[in-house]
């Protein structure tokens, strides 16, 4: 349920035709009440529902931010185990389309700061399509991020392919020079870089995260300590970001391993502008992501 | 002085709405407290008459100092609880009362910080109970000597035991006396320099701002003509040494070279029972209840009392071979505590086996506080008798250790589980423990370990008596 | 004396004896509320039971009179001040005490606290400590029985305060505009924490509000636990029609502040001793001819001896 994924067939066309198929009980176009329709998730998979939520995007879903941490997040841990939320909630997140300051967040790292749910960000047509379902079986909540820009990415994932794996980091193309971090709508600008790092014979292995919260430490520790070197790259604020997570963690255990400082690419601390120049230069791209991993490899 | 407010820690008594004789109920409102937040009515949870009023208007106290005393409507004057505190709390230190002088803790703690010695007072309250006003008439204690001085100069800090190099300023490795100014380098350049020995001065940095990478050291490494030799080998102590060890890494080097002389010098011999805990953790649980939380037992104070007693029983598994075997007078009971950050010490309970429970139980939490915060005495870790280590909350079910030398004996306690057990032709989960003896065998023989594992399972079954 | 009218009086009779052991039962479930929360007064003077404590005396009328008009199969959702509502919906007396006191044997198992009681084998989906927030929840548990059209409702208890809060004006328009089986009950105590209700509502009848989404709504006096007992069971029936939510204003007082560490310097003095004449447990005890009423009636007890068990009741003798 959610506003507009009904009769519009999503905001984005996610759930064309679903009315059709399912239904108006399974289905449900829902009022402009975030708060309310979050929540009633949340009661209807208390009440052994399996429900979906779609928030339309991730700055909407501020208006819900009580039902999501004090509801959804903390009711199991409250209840001392008795009440289980299965809900999954999905929302899309990013820039990159000219929306401006309030349609162009990326708070998936604020939400990565909450214990008692678990973060997706799926970056791959296949990723999209097989986390869902076991995100659905999983008996508490998880919130998927969808980058807007990769709405119209195409791809052939098996139509019934295994459900994907929710706990593990991938490494997208491995390398010996420099780890390359990141995960959601920075992948593609983080692959593209590193075409371009090996036509310059640096050999750099890119690892995405795919699930935030709770993070694969073995993959990215791992990828450091045959790398020596990191960077990481984000479209979130670079203060107490993400990002600021994964460098910690380098720095806690992989200190010894590390052959230069942990760079970051983020998005300038700015709320994001409308104009494409500004918006452009305001988020992590291709050219920053290779000045960091030149700066790393010195 | 009632709890107002999850971060109440005190308030200030404004004003008293009863007086001395006067009749309360429960439910009455008898004074009024300034708390941060604002004056607040006091409600009396007693019934009964108004005896004394302990706290004067305007003093400030913490909470759970007693305001007032009320004797209970048709009872003994002693037998009045402290208004604020429900429960009847003033019967529950009678030995106290009857051992020293009768003074609440407000009164204990003017005495204290007056330099007062409340057992030379003549007391003037009901039932020759101290009074603040006694206090304040009795004679100070001499100037110059008590704490009017101002705080006692802290005692510095016990050196550790374990031999760890003092670490100060003027120690640190030489690299900062080297080029001028400290080496810049990653913190994987200086690992690999630290395990080959290389002084990281000798070393040019390829990096930004000159700063030596991985790959500056491993070029300086490869050099067939390199200065150093590629491992800083034994052979030659005057290469430049490596920074002297961390406090972790001496405390890693004082265990291994005492581990390694006990598994060079002592043949060990090992036997391990399973010890049925039904009635130790039933008779703990009875306990427990009555008591606050901070003086429960925990199931590890229980176990390591029995292994003092046991020790006592068996002496020869108890004392120190020099030379021949020399018994222990007492149990020293040495307590295995892993520190943070690594390592390990055993400073030892002394005399474990004639300390009640409580005690030893006090002890350990103490012994183990201050050997984590290094603050052990040097008589708590030169002499223990016996040890007792415990990886039970690592999981663990059982545990052969290496014994301490010269000490003859270490005892290992595992984790207490539940498991089907039988007994009297029945089947049933009880939570058991697996108890394991490493002992040396030029002291005793595999005999005398059976004994003492069979007492100390005899012990556990009669928590009572210990 | 025919054998008609013979089982005529009989009948009436048994209706008679019938009625005076269901307000026995309201009355002794009232007093029970009232001993447990004076027990919480003097835990929290003493420091066992820490953090924030709101007491609902003076407000048992609600607890007892809603809860009881309910079936063990509706689904409850309330507030941080749900010692009553909990006790109430027979979650027992230890378990939340011991939850108070942060113990693993509390019925949210130490986790939760005074304001988080849970117990979903009653399905009493907890003590929400975020006014308003469990509102949507409840209306969550409602499209659930809605959509298995199981017969069952889900009841959200929420105060005065909640009712400004977007939440509870989104959930209301979502469980009409959805035709859900969510019975709202506002424990309308007049204050919002210290705000009064005239300082926080520009129109203070909310049950007129309410009715502006499309439910049936109405006022309810709080402090008589047959009137709120009989309401509840009406707006429950129209609920299970099928005719979505019901909302129901209980207009009460909570006799102390609003938790353990409020001064109460808000309110007037005698405004409380004003509403104390009208204490639902006096009232009740009056109507069924017990014994004098005193102030604080029934006479105080030993709290000690009423810990010791669970089901100890001041039951009236009258």
């Amino acid at each position: 349920m959610g506003e507009d994924v009904g009769r519009y067939g999503g905001a984005f066309g996610v759930s064309l035709g679903l009315l059709d198929e399912f239904g108006p009980d399974r289905v449900r176009d829902t009022p402009l009440s975030e708060s309310a329709f979050v929540g009633a998730g949340i009661g209807a998979a208390i009440a052994g529902m399996r429900p979906i939520v779609e928030i339309m995007t991730v700055n909407f879903s501020l208006l819900a931010l009580d039902q999501i941490l004090n509801n959804a997040a903390t009711l199991l841990h409250m209840s001392g185990g008795q009440v289980a939320v299965p809900l999954v909630i999905r929302m899309t997140t990013g820039a990159g389309r000219q929306l401006a300051a309030q349609h162009s967040h990326s708070l998936e790292g604020w939400y990565a700061h909450i214990p008692g749910i678990r973060v997706l960000a799926p970056a791959t047509v296949a990723d999209a399509r097989h986390m869902l379902a076991p995100a659905l079986a999983d008996p508490d909540p998880v919130v998927i991020f969808e980058h807007g820009s990769l709405y119209n990415a195409s791809g052939s994932p098996e139509p019934d392919g295994a459900p994907a794996d929710l706990d593990s980091a991938a490494v997208r193309r491995s390398g010996t020079a420099v780890s390359l971090i990141t995960y959601g709508g920075s992948l593609g600008k983080v692959l593209e870089a590193a075409e371009r790092l090996a036509a310059d014979g640096i050999d750099a292995e890119v690892v995405d995260l795919r699930t935030l919260r709770p993070l694969d430490d073995d993959t990215v520790i791992g990828s450091v300590r045959r790398t020596h070197r990191a960077v990481v790259a984000d479209e979130g604020w670079r203060t107490g970001g993400i990002s600021a997570e994964i460098a910690a963690r380098i720095a806690e255990q992989a200190f010894y391993d590390l052959d230069a400082p942990v760079e970051r690419v983020c998005a300038a601390e700015v709320p994001v502008p409308y104009a494409h120049q500004l918006e452009e230069a305001a988020l992590p791209q291709v050219a920053g992501i290779l000045a960091a991993v030149r700066r790393a490899v010195g | 002085m009632p709890s107002l407010g999850a971060d109440m820690t005190e308030g200030t008594l404004l004003e008293w709405l009863v007086r001395p004789g006067d009749r309360v109920d429960r439910g009455d409102i008898v004074a009024v407290v300034d708390t941060a937040k604002a004056a607040i009515e006091v409600e009396c949870f007693e019934t009964g008459t108004v005896e004394e009023l302990l706290v004067q208007p305007g003093t400030v106290v913490p909470v759970g100092a007693p305001l007032a005393v009320i004797a209970a409507a048709a009872a003994e004057p002693e037998a009045g609880a402290p208004a604020g505190t429900p429960h009847a709390r003033a019967g529950a230190h009678p030995a106290e009362h009857q051992a020293g002088p009768i003074a609440t803790p407000l009164v204990r703690r003017l005495a204290e910080a007056g330099g007062v010695d409340l057992a030379a007072v003549h007391g003037t309250g009901p039932g020759g109970r101290i009074t603040k006003a006694d206090v304040q008439a009795a004679p100070h204690a001499p100037a110059g000597d008590g704490p009017s001085e101002g705080p006692a100069v802290p005692s510095p800090p016990q050196a550790e035991s374990h031999g760890h190099p003092p670490t100060g300023p003027g120690t640190h490795p030489a690299e900062a006396d080297g080029a001028g100014g400290r080496v810049r380098a990653s913190p994987m350049a200086r690992r690999i320099a630290a395990e080959a020995g290389l002084d990281l001065a000798r070393v040019h940095g390829s990096g930004a701002n000159g700063t030596v990478r991985a790959a500056d050291v491993r070029a300086v490494l490869r050099a067939p003509a390199a200065p150093v030799p590629s491992t800083a080998s034994a052979q030659e102590p005057a290469a430049p040494a490596p920074s002297p060890p961390t406090r972790a890494e001496a405390m890693r080097q004082a265990v291994g070279a005492l581990m390694d002389r006990s598994k060079r010098e002592i043949p060990h011999y090992y036997l391990s029972t399973t010890v049925d805990l039904a009635e130790a953790t039933r008779w703990l649980r009875d306990r427990n209840r009555q008591l606050p939380v901070a003086e429960r037992l925990v199931p590890a104070a229980l176990m390591l009392k029995a292994a003092a007693v046991a020790a006592r029983e068996v002496p020869q598994l108890n004392g120190w071979w020099t030379d021949g075997f020399t018994p222990a007078p007492a149990v020293h009971l040495g307590v295995a505590v892993a520190l943070r950050g690594g390592g390990l010490i055993a400073p030892a309970i002394r005399d474990a086996a004639d300390l009640p429970l409580p005690e030893l139980m006090a002890r350990l939490r103490d012994l183990v506080a201050r050997a984590r915060s290094g603050r052990l005495r040097s008589a708590e870790t030169s002499d223990p008798s016996i040890t007792v280590t415990s990886l039970g909350d690592q999981g663990v079910e059982a545990v052969f250790g290496v014994i301490y030398p010269p000490q003859v004996a270490l005892v290992g306690l595992g984790k207490v589980v539940e498991r089907p057990w039988a007994a009297n032709g029945m089947l049933g989960v009880r939570p058991v423990v697996t108890a394991t003896l490493s002992a040396d065998h030029r002291a005793s023989d595999g005999a005398t370990g059976a004994r003492f594992l069979s007492a100390l399972d005899r012990l556990l079954q009669q928590p009572e008596e210990l | 004396m025919t054998a008609r009218k013979r089982a005529h009086a009989r009948r009436s009779a048994d209706r008679a004896g019938g009625r005076a052991a269901h307000r026995q039962e309201l009355l002794r479930d009232m007093v029970r509320i009232r001993r447990f929360e004076e027990l919480c007064v003097e835990l929290y003077s003493a420091g066992e039971i820490r953090g924030f404590v709101h007491l609902c005396i003076g407000e048992e009328a609600v607890s007892v009179g809603v809860l009881r008009a309910l079936t063990q199969d509706d689904a409850v959702v309330t507030t941080y001040r749900e010692h009553g509502h909990a006790l109430a919906r027979g979650i027992p007396a230890e378990t939340v005490l011991a939850e108070m006191l942060g113990r693993i044997t509390g019925c949210s198992r130490g986790r939760g606290g005074s304001m988080h009681l849970f117990d979903t084998g009653r399905r009493f989906y907890g003590g929400h400590g975020i006014v308003a927030g469990g509102l949507p929840v409840a209306a969550g548990l409602a499209l659930a029985d809605n959509l298995r059209d199981d017969g069952h409702l889900a009841c959200c208890l929420f105060g005065d305060g909640a009712f400004a809060e977007g939440e509870f004006h989104e959930t209301a328009n979502l469980a009409a505009l959805w035709e859900l089986p969510l019975l709202l009950v506002c424990e309308n105590n007049l204050y919002a924490m210290g705000t009064p209700l005239a300082r926080e509502h520009a129109q203070i009848d909310l049950a007129a509000r309410a009715a502006s989404y499309g439910m049936v709504a109405w006022a309810v006096d709080g402090m008589d636990v047959l009137a709120v007992e009989r309401a509840t069971r009406r707006a429950a029936e129209i609920v299970r029609e099928g005719h979505g939510p019901c909302f129901l204003e209980l207009r009460t007082y909570r006799f102390r502040a609003h938790s353990m560490y409020d001064p109460d310097l808000y309110r007037d003095k005698a405004e409380v001793e004003r509403w104390r004449h009208r204490d639902p447990i006096t009232t009740l005890a009056r109507r069924m001819h017990a014994r004098p009423c005193a102030r604080r009636w029934p006479p105080t007890t030993g709290s000690s001896s009423w810990a010791r068990t669970s089901d100890a009741t001041a039951a009236p003798s009258g």
